[in-house]
């Protein structure tokens, strides 16, 4: 592990923003640390860099502890939420500023820059002030400056928040390449779960200052192991008395259920593949039909409880009031603490040919 | 669009300038033509007497103390205040304030109990030689606490708005203290500090009830200008007392036109 | 993570370098020249017997002169809340030849030296002075009454109402008012529902302030009061008084009311910013 928090917590105030995390991230990893606001995320990362220091709790970084070393000195680069770049001070001048405080001479620093702005492809823009700059332009200039003085650990506090929604997914691809290619060991908070799916190697989940659960993005979205985690990943909706659908059994002690819209199915009747899968299905009306572009998000009502499916443009069109077939693959049940997987039970008793699925 | 709307109201239009007119621009006129009734020959003769002459360094030299030690005060203060937590923020930043709620006629009382007569300081100074109640000294301390805020004020809102991101970030790179205050916090707050500085030299010139109490009203030694006009002005000698308030009207004026200046200058550097 | 929760850092290692010169300095500056002045003036209130302080405070003479310097203040402020917000609402709203010339000039009472107000409101309000020769017909005196006194403290307090309302109004879309009025609503109606709400905490700050500096201002009104016992004294001219006389004691009682008095509302100043803070943020 590069780094390691062990049992970290902070308070403000009476407020707990950090309570009992610990977490390891490899190096030249990128990792991401994912939770809705208020969750601590923030806090977590200005610890480590410093900003912060815990109530208790160690913070080791390449095997030493640096709890007492103050954030200058332990070979971070941190981009802020905002950039918070040096206003008054040219790209170059914004770049340079760490190697100028570290007294290095001129030439090395030239160098530097002009090699970090050839990079990050910023070229050319050596005499604007922030200002002058778009918000795409002024994250490069963070992250460059970031890089400048070479740290071994790069912190990113929300990259992406400041941006427009058109450019964000073209920077995601283009930081998350970028920090590859250097080898940077690197953290980032974010609330949106699509850039940390997109973006991280790993994610951290945090909520109301504690952890919920680490994993590869694939791992946390296939294996919710909290209720939280359930929910907030995905395109999640709760229902209550899931036992009322075809293949499903209460599950002791577990109350609630998370569904996706993937997990779900709709047929029309008159579909020939059904047969097999009759007994595995419910029958529910279309209520609302609401078009996503890449495809329509059905709700349809299904013995009172309101299920989301999505049906690809190819198949054939419906309407609202359709009686549809609805199946459901599965579901995440959860009591109060833990989340588990169900498998539609009476689909598994047909041989896996005959399972409908949906031609896309 | 404007302009119907300035006949849609016309009478309270007319109004507020008439207060304004009567309120602002007629005491001007008025000081002018006061100092000027004597000819222009007169006038030169009053404000190059050799009293004023006096009265007129001993406010320059006043006022430029007084500057200098507000502006060091108000950088380290709006800095503090504004780029660190501590327990007491609040109070110290009230504290900074309190010398505007203050009339300054109890703050020359203040400096009268300090450094008078009854004070066990006054024995312990005396001692040394140093006179300030009744002297230079204490009109400057005077002034010093009436305009204390003046400046530190100005830049405290902006430091605020502004954040500590920039500062936490500079930091972080392993900049001192003085690298980010010179290179990172300055460059945010130059417009402001002159408008304080404006604000504050305005306002040390023209002292008038704490300065009043702490000076000796000895002239040619402890005269300010303002001390000095009221002196002529309680003697009657009105033309060469105007003569005079003329050099502070002017000066007044060009505060104004210099704060306009910098309001515009710094909105500009805003956007 | 919320800015406020950043600033409520606890006490520890501090990210920006440099706290304990910049505090030291500070504070160390504040004490001199702010502290140790109001620390020697409790010390000699506290000298003084509440018997002493008491008869003090209540001779007649002194009683009079409080009872002109709030009647004043608190008359001069009303004045300027009106005659402020209606000048800031000029100043934005309507254009005017020599617009930018006056909204200059609304600073003047704090660049121009309070002696020259005073003798220059003086000259111009006696019975044969500009001012004064339309109102002596009229039976109104002006200079070294009690209305000059009101007349110093307008001047003063005229740019504390016209800059505290004049951003807010700036900030207020014109075409908020122009709705209102489509709506029916006549001039008076749109200003009490529509502009007012919207004003009112930054007109009642510049009120207070007005109100505060009103109380404690001397320079202008000693020359317009003429300073007639138990008539046109105002309290800092008594404080002046008892300083002539080597009074010390007395002096300082007189100012510890005159503090208290700013610090009330000083205090309820900012309790109506912190209540209007709260109503707009929530």
């Amino acid at each position: 592990m590069y780094l390691e928090l062990k049992n970290i917590n902070k308070s403000f105030a009476g407020f707990k923003a950090a309570r009992d995390v610990s977490l390891g991230v490899e190096k030249g990893s990128l990792t991401a640390l994912l939770g809705p606001s208020g969750s601590g995320k923030t806090t977590v990362l200005r610890i480590i860099a410093g900003l912060e220091a815990p109530d208790s709790g160690e913070i080791i970084l390449d095997g030493r502890s640096v709890n007492e070393l103050p954030g200058s000195q332990r070979g971070i680069g941190f981009v802020f939420q905002n950039y918070a770049l040096f206003r008054y001070m040219t790209v170059y001048d914004n770049i340079a500023f760490g190697l100028q405080v570290q007294k290095k001479n001129k030439k090395e620093i030239k160098e530097r820059v002009v090699e970090l702005m050839e990079l990050t492809g910023l070229a050319g823009l050596e005499k604007r002030y922030p200002n002058q700059l778009s918000g795409g332009q002024r994250q490069r200039v963070a992250f460059a400056r970031a890089l400048a003085p070479n740290p071994q650990l790069l912190l990113l506090d929300e990259p992406f928040a400041a941006i427009d929604a058109k450019v964000r997914g073209e920077l995601r691809l283009w930081l998350k390449n970028m920090i590859h290619r250097l080898g940077v060991t690197s953290i980032f908070v974010t609330h949106d779960q699509s850039e940390a799916v997109e973006v991280a190697d790993q994610i951290v989940i945090m909520n109301e200052g504690q952890i919920e659960q680490s994993g590869t993005p694939l791992q946390i979205y296939k294996r919710p192991r909290t209720p939280f985690v359930a929910q907030f990943v995905g395109d999640s909706s709760v229902i209550e008395g899931y036992e009322r659908f075809a293949g499903f059994q209460r599950v002791p002690g577990a109350d609630k259920a998370v569904l996706r819209p993937e997990f779900v199915e709709c047929f029309r009747p008159d579909n020939k593949k059904l047969a097999a899968a009759m007994g595995a299905m419910e029958r529910g009306t279309i209520q609302e039909i609401v078009f996503k572009g890449h495809c329509m998000e059905l709700t349809l009502s299904v013995q009172g409880a309101g299920l989301r499916a999505q049906r690809s443009l190819e198949r054939r069109p419906v309407q609202l009031g359709d009686e549809m077939m609805v199946l459901i693959y599965r579901m995440y049940v959860f009591d109060g603490e833990n989340a588990r997987l169900l498998e539609n039970q009476e689909l598994l008793k047909i041989p896996p040919d005959q399972v409908p699925a949906a031609q896309m | 669009m404007k302009k119907t709307q300035t006949k849609r109201f016309p009478l309270p239009v007319i109004l507020a300038i008439f207060f304004a007119a009567c309120f602002l621009v007629l005491p001007l006129i008025f000081v002018i033509v006061q100092a000027l009734s004597q000819g222009i020959g007169a006038y030169l003769a009053n404000i190059t007497e050799e009293y004023t002459q006096k009265a007129m360094l001993l406010t320059l030299k006043t006022t430029v103390v007084v500057v200098l030690v507000n502006t060091v005060f108000g950088l380290f203060a709006a800095w503090t205040v504004t780029k660190y937590s501590f327990p007491g923020r609040k109070a110290l930043t009230t504290l900074i304030d309190l010398p505007l709620s203050v009339s300054p006629v109890i703050s020359g009382l203040a400096f009268l109990l300090v450094f008078g007569r009854t004070s066990p300081l006054y024995g312990l100074l005396e001692g040394i030689g140093l006179k300030v109640v009744y002297a230079v000294p204490g009109i400057v301390l005077a002034t010093l606490f009436v305009t204390f805020p003046y400046i530190s004020r100005e830049m405290i809102p902006v430091l605020s708005a502004q954040g500590r991101d920039e500062e936490e970030a500079a930091a972080l790179m392993g900049a001192g203290w003085f690298t980010i205050f010179w290179r990172v916090t300055f460059p945010h707050i130059k417009w402001s500090l002159l408008y304080g500085v404006v604000l504050c030299t305005a306002r040390a010139m023209g002292e008038f009830g704490a300065v009043s109490i702490l000076s000796g009203h000895l002239r040619g030694k402890t005269n300010t200008l303002p001390l000095h006009i009221e002196i002529l002005y309680n003697e009657f000698r009105y033309s060469e007392a105007f003569a005079v308030s003329s050099i502070l009207v002017i000066l007044a004026l060009l505060v104004l036109v210099l704060r306009s200046l910098i309001e515009h200058r710094g909105r500009k550097g805003e956007a | 993570m919320t800015r406020s929760m950043k600033n409520n850092k606890g006490p520890g290692r501090r990210v920006i370098p440099g706290f304990g010169v910049s505090l030291g300095v500070t504070l160390t500056m504040v004490s001199l020249v702010v502290l140790i002045p109001l620390a020697a003036l409790a010390i000699n209130a506290l000298q003084l017997s509440p018997g002493e302080f008491w008869a003090a405070v209540t001779r007649g003479r002194v009683l009079s002169s409080f009872a002109v310097s709030f009647f004043s203040a608190i008359l001069a402020a009303l004045i300027n809340l009106a005659m402020g917000v209606l000048l800031a609402w000029v100043l934005v709203r309507c254009d005017f030849p020599g617009k930018r010339m006056l909204d200059g000039l609304i600073e003047l009472p704090f660049a121009l030296p309070t002696a020259i107000a005073g003798i220059t409101l003086t000259s111009l309000t006696v019975p044969g002075g500009w001012i004064g020769r339309v109102f002596a017909p009229l039976g109104l005196k002006i200079a070294y009454t009690k209305v000059g006194i009101v007349v110093a403290l307008v001047f003063v307090g005229i740019p504390f109402v016209v800059r505290s309302v004049q951003p807010v109004l700036e900030k207020l879309d014109g075409s908020f008012e122009e709705s209102a009025f489509l709506m029916g609503a006549d001039n008076w109606h749109t200003f009490r529902r529509v502009i007012w709400p919207e004003i009112r905490p930054a007109a009642l700050t510049g009120f207070g302030m007005a109100l505060a500096r009103g109380l404690g201002e001397y320079g202008s009104v000693v020359f317009i009061a003429g300073n007639k016992p138990y008539a046109t004294e105002i309290a800092p001219l008594m404080i002046m008084g008892q300083l002539q006389s080597y009074d010390y004691g007395g002096a300082t009682a007189i100012a510890l009311v005159m503090l208290a008095a700013s610090f009330l509302i000083l205090l309820l100043m900012n309790i109506v910013q912190a209540r209007a803070a709260r109503r707009t943020s929530g």
